[in-house]
């Protein structure tokens, strides 16, 4: 039984849901678990860069711009002109989408090195416009955005909610619509990778000379996967925004796209469970050395810079092969 | 009726050197074609300019009348056009299967919506789109590897498995680029076999090779390239015949 389960399409799903909810059992005060939601939100976007990077094999230094501008949408039309959370949400993921189009058909063309300069460009840009349009965003200050908002009903990490019965703090409850959004953005980036298109994009990466002889429009399948990922980033950058409840320019910066870009190359490139292993020790590093103090950063550096050179797949994917090996030497022993 | 594929006058230089100068050949549909030549005579070239792959310096390439100047490769595979690579091209980070359900793209009517939610519609034609691939395979026995990472397979394997791909896009023409290099003499023989039971379906072979047997044996015409020019063109009776192609090829 323990193998059929182990053949299941979806069994990465079901074990992620497991994990997502038996983790309150773990968490004890409200930081907890907003460090648990700012990790599950952050975990979505980074599932949605994997396409881009991990199976398309295209890279992007720039995707916080995509990420800030959703946020920005968010914040702007929920808090000066008044427009509920979903509908800021959904729009400001299509217009992200298109800005992505219009800019990736012509970066998409260049290869390497040239398209991580173009796509930190593009990253650049949007943070720069961002800092700038003081009037829109509060520059450099930031501005605040009000709570998550459906129909009327209002997800504040301040409120109090009560789910068939059990009563949940306002942290609790963003914990758990968190989570629900992650396993979603899991479910249709695994849809996405195990169809046609899916198979187009990993031949990009595969061999993209394959690809266009066999009939792949490469530069069409580079665009989409770069929008849906822009779209992934947006619609996230959103829900951080009124998780939040403030944003500045730094969430469009370059650290930030950095960071996610850490994650998918930390976590293991292509393997979706593994940029959210990633998003989760990138999140979680940070406070398991803060008692190292001024040590903190070359501590997080030599971390990363060890595991890039004895894990060079990535975190999941070797601790899965170190099992797989195991788990046949067992088998072998025993027949 | 004209020609399958027309080559009229084609020239490709890189640089100052013509690895392929003034080349005309035409082939009719349901030929198996060879085209022969010592090394660097220019074949693998002419594979890549009639795939699309490269750009001609001067001439023209027609396939069933239609200029390809204009035509991305994957363009000229819409109309029917399928290759494989001397230098293997497997996705090496996909399995077997998932490699020839790759040549069967053009077929596939799935869009973002479908493909995101995973409706009916996307899973059957997933499921025949399968059993289409597992067929193919079997066809050019590879058949036990299904769902075998492509990185695990063995040389041979992945070369009847690249003909698989190509072959999934139900191609009008395949063009074969030395299929049978680095195969031993069973292999060779089976690949042989393969190349007739193609052509027998219907599909125009292309073929560049090295190995005289199998070339003689299955190909209705040959084209002899020699410093990218051709040295000579005819059945294989004739070929064997040629002063010029016994002096300059096959060594007298």
């Amino acid at each position: 039984m323990l193998n059929r389960f182990m053949q299941m399409r979806l069994r990465d799903l079901v074990i992620l849901a497991v994990i997502l909810f038996a983790l309150p059992l773990f968490l004890n005060n409200p930081f907890h678990y907003d460090l648990a939601t700012q990790m599950a939100i952050i975990a979505a976007t980074v599932v949605g860069l994997n396409l881009l990077v991990g199976f398309a094999g295209q890279i992007s230094l720039g995707h916080a711009g995509f990420f800030g501008l959703g946020a920005y949408f968010t914040g702007i039309m929920t808090s000066n002109y008044g427009w509920s959370s979903v509908p800021a949400l959904v729009v400001g993921a299509i217009l992200v989408g298109i800005v992505a189009w219009i800019v990736g058909r012509p970066i998409l063309r260049l290869k390497g090195h040239y398209l991580s300069m173009a796509t930190l460009a593009v990253g650049f840009i949007i943070a720069i416009i961002l800092n700038n349009e003081r009037a829109l965003t509060g520059g450099p200050d930031g501005m605040p955005v009000p709570a998550f908002t459906v129909f009327g009903w209002e997800l504040s990490p301040f409120g109090s909610y009560n789910l068939l019965g059990m009563e949940l703090n306002g942290s609790e409850a963003w914990y758990l619509f968190a989570a629900v959004v992650l396993l979603v953005a899991v479910w249709l980036a695994q849809n996405l990778i195990d169809s046609p298109i899916g198979r187009a994009l990993r031949s990009v990466h595969g061999s993209e000379v394959a690809a266009r002889v066999v009939g792949v429009d490469t530069a069409r399948y580079k665009s989409l996967v770069f929008v849906v990922s822009a779209i992934y980033a947006s619609a996230m950058g959103s829900l951080y925004a009124h998780f939040q409840g403030f944003i500045t320019p730094a969430v469009a910066g370059f650290d930030f796209s950095i960071l996610f870009i850490t994650m998918v190359v930390l976590g293991g490139m292509g393997s979706t469970m593994g940029v959210i292993l990633g998003a989760v020790v990138l999140k979680l590093l940070p406070q398991v050395l803060a008692d190292f103090q001024e040590l903190e950063t070359v501590m997080f550096g030599a971390i990363l810079m060890l595991t890039m050179i004895f894990m060079p797949k990535g975190l999941l994917p070797t601790i899965q092969t170190a099992v797989g090996k195991r788990m046949k030497k067992k088998a072998g022993g025993q027949a | 009726m004209s020609a399958l594929i027309e080559v009229k006058g084609l020239d490709k230089a890189f640089g100052g050197v013509h690895a392929v100068e003034g080349v005309s050949f035409s082939v009719e549909a349901g030929q198996v074609y060879s085209v022969i030549g010592p090394n660097g005579a220019g074949k693998t070239t002419l594979f890549n300019l009639i795939s699309g792959l490269y750009t001609p310096t001067k001439g023209e390439i027609r396939l069933k009348g239609e200029s390809t100047a204009k035509l991305e490769p994957n363009e000229l595979a819409e109309r029917g056009m399928c290759r494989t690579f001397q230098q293997m091209q497997i996705c090496m980070n996909m399995s077997a299967i998932e490699n020839v359900m790759l040549g069967r793209h053009l077929k596939l009517r799935s869009n973002l919506f479908t493909t995101l939610f995973r409706l009916p519609a996307l899973l059957r034609d997933e499921k025949s789109c399968r059993e289409r691939a597992a067929e193919l395979m079997e066809f050019v026995g590879c058949g036990e590897y299904l769902d075998t990472d492509a990185s695990a397979m063995s040389y041979g394997a992945l070369k009847r498995l690249e003909i698989a791909r190509a072959l999934a896009a139900d191609p009008k023409v395949i063009l074969l680029d030395e299929p049978a290099a680095g195969l031993n003499a069973v292999e060779t023989a089976a690949l042989e076999k393969l190349i007739r039971k193609i052509a027998d379906q219907g599909t125009t072979v292309m073929l560049v090779e090295h190995d005289m047997k199998l070339v003689m044996g299955i190909s209705d015409r040959l084209l002899v390239l020699n410093y990218g020019r051709v040295l000579a063109e005819g059945t294989p009776e004739e070929i064997r015949n040629n002063p010029d192609v016994i002096a300059a090829y096959l060594g007298g």
